[in-house]
């Protein structure tokens, strides 16, 4: 078959590419978009690096293929930031030191600020199972945990 | 024919649509690959399974996303997310142990997209969600070019991977009676981590009772213990007529033991697998009592 032309709306710009009947949507925001914020860790679903949100909700890109974002809206870690700087959970991840190596990152940030975007308040546990689909080999997870619950702290002073 | 087919994907908006794709394809001994949350799917094609094939996406009809809880039925769209299913809050009062089912298979970002109607069509012998569904007398509705079929959720998974849809067929949903006021459900899995793992052994329990605490009904269902999800009819024999005590919890136990036929994986032996089944089945008895009294 050939290509499929797709039409989305990626971090509230309108985006358009072909791509592959197969081909996933972290392949087309990577190869086809050159969006390359978000990573490839495991493909397989586990480890979620390659987290977006489609349609507002979280999900692996790896697990999601080009052609079902068609008329969707994608938001990746390129749409965290705010025109004047980082974003909050951006800023404690630095403050934090809450990478060491990096892949994991992008997909961290996305899936916390999700988290906070629905729960602005949420206890350690809930951060915890919340984070679980996200896999770090450096840090530990503490400094993520930290950095997270400090973003929610600095939020709730500034609202 | 197959091996010069490429891979395709097309989303129709409508079940007759959806049936003459699947029919055509069929006709001209092309294979097809109905595509809900793809969690299962896509990584099979990325891994063990990469013939190429139509994927048919059914998440443009308005029946696999549809959640209906009406007065004596409830009917929950194949491709509805477990996420989704999770913010109804009537339906988790409704049916507790079927969502949590739900809720333990995989992280935030798989729950976004994940259903329990793929869970049920992955036909995986340990798929969390087929116990609970077969415990909540769930009905697979499925649509076929003569109108829908169903079959309940028991008989619906033949064998590993495996089930009784024709590759001209695919799963609308899942029927469930509404329960009762009186009525309680409960799943539990046994996993070595805290969550995100597959089940060693799971139980899934429906029971119902009347005005005086007596059980009137009960299902129970055991999974991870057979090539498929088993109806242990001896271990809700064991809860009718009783209030559901340490006794007849005891003897349902025995029960689920006897009717596991498990095999020795990295996961378990088979010792462990039929004692732990008959514990999980004990434990979420307990659970579906007190939720079904309270």
């Amino acid at each position: 078959m050939s290509k499929m032309h797709i039409s989305t709306m990626v971090n509230g710009q309108p985006e358009e590419a072909l791509c592959e009947p197969h081909q996933s949507l972290l392949d087309v925001l990577r190869d086809e978009m050159g969006l390359t914020g978000t990573k490839e860790g495991c493909g397989t679903g586990d480890c979620g690096a390659c987290t977006v949100q489609l349609d507002g909700r979280l999900v692996c890109s790896c697990l999601v293929l080009g052609a079902e974002a068609d008329g969707k809206e994608v938001t990746t870690i390129e749409g965290i930031a705010n025109p004047d700087g980082l974003h909050v959970v951006q800023q404690k991840f630095l403050e934090h030191a809450a990478l060491q190596c990096g892949i994991c990152t992008p997909g961290f940030i996305v899936a916390a600020k999700a988290l906070l975007d629905k729960d602005p308040d949420p206890d350690e546990t809930t951060i915890r199972y919340w984070l679980a689909g996200n896999l770090c080999r450096c840090t530990g997870y503490d400094k993520i945990i930290r950095a997270v619950q400090d973003a929610a702290a600095e939020l709730a002073q500034s609202s | 024919m197959a091996s010069t087919q490429s891979y395709g994907y097309t989303a129709p908006t409508s079940v007759d649509e959806t049936l003459s794709i699947l029919a055509s394809s069929s006709s001209k001994g092309e294979r097809t690959q109905i595509l809900a949350g793809g969690t299962d799917v896509i990584v099979q094609m990325r891994s063990f399974d990469k013939e190429p094939r139509l994927l048919v996406d059914v998440k443009q009809l308005s029946e696999t996303n549809e959640v209906n809880i009406g007065d004596d039925e409830i009917f929950i769209g194949a491709a509805v997310a477990s996420g989704v299913l999770n913010e109804n809050q009537e339906l988790k009062s409704l049916l507790p142990g079927l969502l949590e089912s739900a809720d333990l298979i995989g992280s935030t970002q798989i729950q976004g997209r994940a259903s329990i109607g793929g869970n049920l069509c992955n036909s995986s012998p340990a798929g969390d969600t087929i116990p609970a569904l077969i415990a909540d007398s769930a009905v697979c509705v499925i649509a076929n070019s003569s109108g829908n079929r169903e079959v309940a959720v028991e008989d619906f998974v033949t064998g590993v991977g495996t089930n009784c849809m024709t590759s001209e067929e695919f799963l609308l949903g899942l029927k469930l009676p509404r329960p009762s006021a009186r009525t309680g459900d409960a799943y539990l899995r046994f996993i070595p981590r805290t969550e995100m793992d597959i089940a060693v052994a799971g139980a899934g329990v429906s029971v119902t009772f009347d005005g005086d605490g007596v059980c009137t009904k009960a299902r129970v269902s055991i999974g991870a213990v057979a090539p498929t999800a088993l109806l242990v009819a001896e271990a809700a024999d064991a809860l009718v007529g009783t209030t559901v005590d340490d006794a007849a919890l005891r003897a349902a136990e025995a029960a689920c033991s006897d009717a596991a036929s498990p095999i020795t994986d990295k996961r378990g032996t088979v010792e462990y697998r039929r004692k732990v089944v008959g514990v999980l089945c004990r434990r979420a008895g307990a659970i579906a009592r007190d939720r079904a009294l309270a």
